[in-house]
């Protein structure tokens, strides 16, 4: 039995007054195929079928989707990943509003991402050469700077559904305590102090639902432990 | 910084470590009161008050008590701020609430002090 | 048209990607009223799959390492047609760019002495190619691309950039003297169409790799900036170099870097021989991509691939050990495990010759602006447009680019055209205003699509036009089969004329940007086809089989391929850069 079974979340503003779920029947011919690939033949026999997807490699972070109640890149998601009982169901991030189909829209995403300043602040002149850091140092920016935007891990947590405009998420965080972490950041202070208020880091319940859905097996959690640590540090 | 006015400690990091002292004085509370249970088995109501003639119990449940009320309050003022998107329904709610805490803490004072 | 709303801006950048946010960031920096229009959101560009490095003298690991060398290597790579000013600038003028990366906040691997790691790369050598294998490229991990490209990202926000992100540039609009004063372009979310006015119009759509069935591109490297430019009548230069990179993973078609070699990896035969020992003896599988890539075709044409249909060679990797595969590697490895089902520390990874990067293109000088020729043959600045990363060429990979220049091109050029195009604007830029019917032409392409009422599906033309390039203009050429090639492109192209959109939808249609995007990969496919066709000798990444020998008696010079016309004429290179003697063209052996 090699027709794979997909239902797919379809909403188009100008024609449908709600969303529905669409059936398809794929023809995989037993291979073990991406979910990308299931959505690019479709899309070849559909075109009003519309998602997102750029590298197909797992590095561009446009792909992000629901598969089978589940976060993560349809390119790099194989159907034995996902697939049981021959069927895929396919939805956008929840939490975020639909713009059509599968792709969301990230604005707020987006927002909370530019809220935590995400660029290296150094108030001191900048050498002729490069800005010295020792390999140690450096490799504590090891799993913060790999973060590819995908919003799988923010679009998974409850704390960001219901309060997306006030709770930075763990994306935003990942990359909030990238620059706390590197020794040629000297905003410190400021970014710790941004930080403090009830929302932006501390409605991070440690769920890790983040943790369990980045397709690039990173941690947030940790990362936001970590804020959490500095904050207190520096106010006790 | 997202601002706001109606929590605990006017900081997300206050109210987070309130919220884990709060916890591990009333967890230490818990553990007494049970293991006194368990030790004292045909407990009666003399024994019992007698525990809580003595000042230090006074005092380790007076803590208890403001415990539970901050604890209460910075528990229940993120449930309220997740999940009621209506700024009316969510002040008075909050009112209610802080208003029960407070009614329950000079109670609490009351039983101790008052018997 | 007159209901159509227009924005208006100093500068509008079409792309993204590494070039275009570099040149956003320098104008932003000035205040002119910049915008970087993009069709994806600008980290999802192709820039973010760039995983080897940067590379460029910065005398980190080797403190006696000279920019020089890296030009003389840069020039040789490129089989001679390199323009040696360009080559000149961007070589001397790396550093600096790269620095300033750093101090950006580009997250670079380290040596213990803390300066930014560097690892060699093929093609690099020390003193003018006496002085053996450099280690030039700097790197960040195995993710320099993503890490450059956040860190242009994350420092155009700094810099208050207006972004327009997830809207689509459709064509190019010239005013009556010839002059581009900006284009149209369309909102992708609610599919408004609007006319953007710009003093200076950049083109930085990077490639269009597409145009293969196999490549390592991603899917939106349909060669938009390419396409608008070959619409609006100028000219393409040394469009038949494609380069074809060693190591894509079979099948996928994935890209698995160069630096895998530079860490001490290297290509089997289905023998276990580590064939590269003999085609370059001296570099081995540090050779030139076109070099390495032509050596694997060998040995699988003389039947000494790997695999059921021995299609592939292996790239050995488990010998480094898994440390520095952890360390220096990570996202190969992941790579592998998911495309290739191969874990590197254990197996080899099967590879195979992949279409990767666009040497052509749009030609410019150092300063960004296009260039067309006059009827005498003689250059001439096309007013108000710029263009700059693989978009252009400048040139300064002429027929087969190194690796780790792609990412050094795009924020040295980028960088440029900024500088430029912020001095000009000071000095006052003045065109004429579009007419109605100047704007009514460049609409013409979108009102064809939306006015289409039947005809052949979009993604069956694209299948076709790609398996006719993978075909006849993939690693060896000749020239029957390109011939073939043209003609039946000829054909395609009349068939896409009539081809049919049925989705005419506004909201976030992904149909009529993929029949647009058909449109931009049918004018590379045809600009390719026709100068590969013209271009008769053997040079960098350029291979016949009816012609196995450079010839630089006649072409030793780019091709310049006009659109209007459909014909190849030639351009000269240049021999000429400024601080020193030129690098004569010599026998290329690795």
């Amino acid at each position: 039995m090699s027709m794979l079974q997909v239902s797919i979340y379809r909403y188009n503003p100008e024609t449908d007054s709600a969303p529905y779920m669409q059936e398809y029947r794929v023809d995989t011919q037993g291979r073990d195929l991406m979910v990308l690939n299931i959505l690019e033949m479709l899309k070849a026999e559909d075109t009003t079928l519309a998602y997102r997807r750029s590298c197909r490699e797992g590095v561009c972070g446009s792909d992000g989707m629901n598969m089978n109640g589940k976060n993560g890149l349809a390119c790099i998601t194989s159907l034995s990943d996902v697939v049981k009982n021959n069927k895929l169901v396919l939805r956008p991030l929840p939490g975020l509003p639909v713009v059509r189909d599968l792709a969301v829209d990230m604005g707020l995403f987006y927002k909370q991402y530019e809220r935590i300043q995400p660029y290296l602040q150094n108030d001191e002149p900048a050498p002729a050469i490069e800005r010295l850091q020792s390999p140690e140092e450096r490799d504590k920016l090891d799993g913060l700077y790999e973060c590819i935007l995908c919003a799988c891990c923010s679009t998974s947590c409850p704390s960001f559904w219901w309060n997306p405009d006030k709770f930075v998420g763990p994306a935003g965080l990942l990359q909030s305590y990238r620059f706390l972490a590197d020794s040629r950041d000297t905003a410190t202070q400021a970014r710790l102090t941004d930080l403090q208020d009830p929302f932006s880091v501390f409605r991070c319940r440690g769920i890790m639902n983040c943790v369990a859905v980045c397709p690039k097996g990173l941690n947030p959690t940790r990362a936001i432990g970590k804020i959490r640590d500095m904050l207190l540090a520096n106010a006790t | 910084m997202v601002t706001n006015i109606t929590n605990l400690g006017r900081s997300g990091l206050s109210d987070w470590l309130i919220q884990r002292v709060s916890a591990v004085i009333l967890a230490l509370y818990t553990l007494f009161i049970v293991g006194y249970l368990l030790f004292n088995p045909g407990l009666d109501y003399y024994t019992w008050s007698g525990l809580f003639a003595q000042a230090w119990m006074r005092i380790f449940s007076l803590l208890a008590f403001i415990s539970l009320a901050a604890h209460a309050w910075v528990g229940l003022w993120t449930v309220t701020t997740d999940y009621m998107k209506s700024t009316g329904a969510r002040v008075g709610t909050q009112l209610v609430i802080i208003l029960a805490i407070f009614v329950f803490l000079v109670w609490g004072i009351l039983v101790l002090w008052g018997a | 048209m007159s209901t159509m709303r227009s924005l208006t801006f100093d500068a509008i950048i079409i792309g993204g990607g590494g070039a275009g946010m570099r040149a956003a960031l320098e104008l932003a920096k000035s205040g002119k009223k910049t915008a970087v229009l993009s069709k994806v959101f600008p980290t999802r560009s192709h820039t973010v799959s760039a995983q080897g490095g940067i590379t460029c003298a910065i005398a980190s690991a080797d403190p006696n390492d000279d920019w020089r060398w890296h030009m003389y290597d840069t020039v040789k790579g490129g089989d001679y047609i390199t323009d040696q000013d360009a080559a000149e600038y961007m070589c001397s003028e790396g550093p600096k760019a790269v620095f300033e990366l750093e101090h950006m906040g580009l997250p670079f691997s380290r040596f213990e002495n803390g300066r930014i790691y560097q690892r060699p790369f093929g093609g690099q050598s020390k003193n003018f190619g006496e002085g053996g294998q450099a280690a030039r490229t700097c790197a960040a991990a195995d993710r320099t691309g993503h890490a450059l490209l956040h860190t242009l990202y994350q420092n155009n926000l700094k810099n208050n950039t207006t972004f327009l992100n997830e809207w689509f540039a459709v064509d190019l609009v010239k005013n009556a003297d010839g002059d581009v004063v900006g284009c149209i372009a369309m909102c992708i979310e609610t599919g408004e169409v609007v006319h953007v006015k710009s003093k200076a119009t950049v083109l930085a759509t990077g490639g269009a790799g597409r145009i293969y069935a196999s490549t390592t591109n991603a899917l939106i490297n349909t060669g938009d900036g390419i396409g608008m430019a070959l619409r609006a009548g100028f000219p393409m230069q040394d469009m038949e170099m494609w380069q074809f990179h060693p190591t894509g993973i079979y099948g996928a078609g994935v890209l698995v870097t160069e630096g895998c070699r530079g860490e001490g990896g290297y290509l089997v035969n289905k023998d276990g021989e580590r064939f590269m020992e003999r085609y370059a003896p001296n570099a081995k599988d540090l050779a030139g991509r076109d070099v390495v890539a032509r050596s694997m075709v060998m040995e699988i044409l003389e039947g000494r691939g790997c695999g059921e249909n021995g299609d592939h060679v292996y790239l050995k990797l488990d010998h480094l050990g898994e440390e520095v595969l952890n360390k220096r590697l990570p996202g190969i490895s992941e790579l592998s495990k998911i495309f290739a089902h191969a874990d590197p520390t254990k197996a080899p990874i099967p590879v195979v010759p992949t279409c990767h990067y666009m040497m052509g293109g749009i030609p410019t000088n150092v300063h960004g602006q296009a260039i067309m020729q006059d009827a005498d043959g003689n250059d001439q600045i096309v007013g108000g447009l710029f263009a700059c990363g693989e978009a252009a060429c400048v040139s300064v990979h002429g027929a087969n680019r190194l690796g780790g220049n792609s990412l050094l091109d795009l924020v040295v050029f980028g960088r440029a055209a900024g500088m430029f195009i912020e001095s000009a604007l000071n000095e006052g830029i003045e065109y004429l205003d579009a007419s109605e019917s100047d704007i009514e032409s460049a609409m013409k392409r979108i009102n064809r699509w939306n006015e289409s009422s039947g005809g052949e599906s979009v993604a069956d033309l694209k299948v076709e036009l790609q398996s006719i390039m993978q075909n006849a203009f993939g690693v060896f050429r000749q020239e029957d089969n390109m011939q073939e090639g043209v003609k039946k492109l000829a054909e395609l192209r009349g068939r896409i004329a009539e081809a049919h959109l049925v989705d005419k939808s506004g909201a976030f249609n992904t149909a009529r940007i993929e029949a647009l995007e058909l449109d931009n990969l049918m004018e590379v496919a045809e600009a390719t086809a026709i100068a590969a066709l013209e271009r008769k000798e053997s040079r960098g990444a350029h291979s016949r089989y009816d012609y196995p020998d450079r010839d630089d008696v006649n072409w030793l010079k780019h091709s310049m391929y006009f659109p209007l016309e459909k014909k190849v004429g030639k351009r000269d290179v240049n021999f000429k850069p400024k601080t020193l003697d030129t690098f004569e063209p010599k026998i290329r052996t690795y």
